[in-house]
């Protein structure tokens, strides 16, 4: 069968023509733009299939192994891109594989949109075979969901998918078709989707806000800014990395904020939260003035919220209303699209410099390195670190690589260690934490943007959680890089059982199969490394490489990541070992 | 902002299937009970209203708003005290016709609680009440002593003192 290759635009432009509703479903996709989708075929969705078929040279379907990897993918697709991912899945089972990471897309604030079959319309409620109630399932975890019982919604309906999961906030969108309405045919036509009336994606700016908010950052002696993934998802780097130079205000971000300035940069001063550094978690108590910009005050940022910054004026930058005074109460909250209040904000501020307090986070920082990083990243001991493998990393990639982790031990090293001085770098499951994250969330990633260099990092404990999506990579020939840093425990509860249940290590340990023999089951180019001078060569050698790699290195099966916030703790009381 | 109180929610939504369970998810993920839900159309044509009775402080039915129009389909929500409303509920008793006409005394009780008969057969009446929450429980008290043999209470209906300048929005 000869494929048809279409543009966005002639569907955009073209008169009604008469087709199924699974056609309708591929040319919408065409129209708003989607070249890559990933998903899983079944019976409630062949027909769409089957329109996927002929449109092949158009879109690419990549088939992933399991429909939980066609989520993560489609993630890692949207994180990098910051387009929005597509996943599809046929209906009961395959739908219900999505929702872990539609729930991971809803807590991230990435935009999916997810499509999946469902039987017939005039078996709704008859528990027919592979029905579950997904729009149902999904609600709480969706920013948007709906089912289409009618041929004719199609395009409508998907039109406002894509509106709704990239505007505003962005979210995951589910979309629901019966398969009657893919089968139905019906005149076809495609507008995008410009307004939604109960939707208002951006609240307007208040100047009378802003002006306050620039009058306390003018005026406070120790400022500190906390920015998060708003200002990745507004597009406000440029904006953003202004605001911070011209006000001089020492920045530390949250993880999912990580990559929107350098970690270079001299006001770039560390990650806040649980695992973050030193400094910021320990000042976050001592500034004058905290400016949150683009992030939602998440438990594992604030600690004890009773004595979190108690002392200082707050001052909340967002797009969402609801994220106003939830955790945080605010003095001043400025709402509105992070590109637009930065930049809106630049005039208003004074040239500043706060070297003094800026000297107060370097002392701080010195504490942390000699009691923390020095041994993270130029170990002295015998058995390897995480850390001294996110620094060969570091030395290859210059910063550039998107750096995708998973969920634990190695996550928090991960986003510690790595260098970034590109955009878009820090790829991983933040609110939700969850393992099995990396290894799709990377195919998608690469997808996303081939020219970049893309390094999975994983623990043994999640790389098997959806390893299955090795088969993806080898069938896509899908030149991301896999490191799995195996210290054959999950590491971090491990780390919550040495310190606060008395060593008692319930079911942590694991007995691991041979990783590099599975790789090269793929027929992944693969190596494992067990001793320091081996890694510097191996790391080098994997990033040199044009094709797919696999790189285990054998860590030291019970190293702890500090410092650490214990849960319930106020920022004050990070602890250093 | 801590103790808790009485709060009538009103949220003016599209009228679409699943939204009455979006709404109730964002009570239910909070662990917080539903006193009593009531939806119907509204002022607007084609735009719904929830009623929605919950018991909360002021700070947690704030942030509750907040969650509820965040959903893309509701165009407002509001929250009001009862001070800032006038409410209504209304209930149905259905009652052994025999009663009527040998207790005099719920005679009386009919016409003093200002309720209406609705239908009377030889077998039973059924007496309709509308007000506040106290009226209504009065009543119920006043006709269990005779037996009821079937009894219900819609949720709360409300309309704020203040406007709600819905229209304004859409």
């Amino acid at each position: 069968m000869k494929s048809e290759t279409l543009k966005s635009k002639e569907i955009l432009e073209s008169k009604p023509i008469k087709i199924s509703g699974s056609e309708a479903v591929v040319r919408s996709l065409i129209a708003e733009g989607v070249d890559v989708l990933y998903g899983y075929p079944g019976g409630a969705i062949m027909p769409v299939y089957d329109a996927l078929y002929k449109y092949q040279d158009q879109i690419n379907h990549v088939l992933t192994r399991h429909e939980q990897g066609a989520t993560h993918a489609a993630q890692g697709y949207a994180r990098v891109s910051g387009k929005v991912g597509v996943a599809m899945a046929t209906s009961g089972p395959g739908a219900t594989n999505l929702i872990t990471g539609i729930a991971d897309a809803q807590i991230d604030s990435t935009p999916l949109v997810c499509i999946t079959g469902q039987v017939f319309s005039h078996l709704l409620g008859s528990d027919a075979f592979q029905e579950t109630d997904i729009v149902g399932i999904s609600t709480p975890v969706t920013k948007w969901n709906h089912q289409v019982t009618k041929a004719a919604d199609i395009p409508e309906v998907l039109a406002k998918a894509f509106y709704i999961a990239k505007s505003g906030r962005p979210g995951p969108v589910l979309i629901d078709i019966t398969k009657d309405a893919q089968l139905e045919e019906f005149d076809f036509k495609y507008k995008k989707c410009e307004a939604v009336r109960s939707y208002k994606p951006v609240p307007e700016i208040n100047k009378e806000s802003l002006q306050q908010a620039a009058d306390l950052i003018n005026n406070a002696k120790k400022p500190l800014i906390v920015w998060g993934q708003g200002v990745i998802l507004g597009e406000a780097e440029k904006e953003f990395n202004a605001v911070v130079e011209k006000s001089g205000v020492p920045a530390a971000w949250t993880i999912l904020g990580a990559s929107a300035l350098d970690t270079s940069h001299p006001l770039n001063v560390g990650m806040v939260g649980m695992h973050g550094n030193y400094a910021p978690n320990k000042l976050t108590n001592e500034c004058d003035v905290l400016i949150a910009i683009g992030m939602r005050f998440d438990d594992r940022v604030t600690g004890k919220l009773d004595s979190y910054a108690k002392q200082a004026k707050v001052i909340h930058f967002d797009i969402d209303p609801a994220e106003i005074n939830k955790n945080v109460i605010a003095d001043v909250a400025v709402l509105g699209n992070s590109k637009d209040t930065l930049s809106n904000l630049l005039p208003l501020l004074n040239n500043n410099s706060h070297s003094e307090w800026l000297n107060e986070f370097k002392a701080l920082y010195d504490i942390e390195f000699d009691a923390v990083i020095k041994g993270d990243i130029y170990p002295e001991k015998e058995g390897l670190t995480m850390g001294e493998v996110l620094k060969e990393i570091n030395i290859q990639s210059a910063g550039k690589a998107a750096i995708v982790s998973d969920v634990g031990q190695h996550q928090m090293i991960a986003c510690r260690y790595a260098d970034f001085s590109q955009t878009r770098g820090n790829i991983t499951s933040g609110g939700l934490g969850t393992m099995g994250f990396a290894l799709p969330a990377a195919i998608g990633a690469k997808m996303g943007d081939p020219t970049r260099e893309v390094v999975a990092i994983i623990g043994d404990g999640g790389f098997q959680m959806n390893i299955q999506e090795l088969g993806t990579i080898f069938q896509t020939k899908t030149a991301v890089k896999i490191v799995v840093l195996n210290n054959e425990f999950l590491g971090m509860v491990r780390q919550w059982q040495q310190l606060f249940f008395d060593k008692r290590y319930a079911s942590t340990e694991m007995t691991n199969p041979d990783f590099v023999t599975i790789a090269k089951g793929y027929h992944i180019e693969s190596k494992r490394v067990t001793k320091r001078e081996d890694l510097s060569a191996a790391v080098e050698e994997m990033m040199k490489s044009d094709s797919t790699y696999f790189l285990e290195v054998c860590v030291e099966k019970e190293d702890n990541v500090f410092p650490m916030i214990p849960a319930g703790a106020s920022v004050s009381d990070i602890r250093l070992k | 902002m801590s103790t808790k109180k009485s709060f009538t929610i009103s949220v003016y939504t599209e009228n679409n299937i699943g939204l009455l369970n979006r709404i109730s998810s964002i009570f239910q993920r909070r662990h917080i009970n539903i006193e009593s839900l009531n939806t119907s159309k509204s002022e607007i044509e084609g735009v719904s209203r929830f009623t929605i009775l919950v018991t909360m402080t002021e700070d947690q039915v704030r942030k509750i708003i907040g969650q509820i129009e965040k959903q893309i389909e509701v165009i407002k929500a509001y929250y009001n005290t009862e001070d800032e409303t006038i409410y209504q509920e209304s209930c149905l008793f259905k009652i052994k016709s025999d009663l009527l006409f040998e207790e005099r005394q719920i005679q009386n009780i009919i016409k003093d609680s200002n309720a209406r008969i609705v239908t009377v057969n030889k077998e039973f009446f059924v007496l309709e009440k509308s007000g506040r929450r106290s009226e209504v429980d009065l009543l119920y008290r006043e006709l269990s002593v005779f037996g009821i043999l079937q009894f219900v209470r819609s949720g709360r209906i409300a309309v704020t003192k203040n406007a709600m300048e819905v229209t304004k929005i859409i």
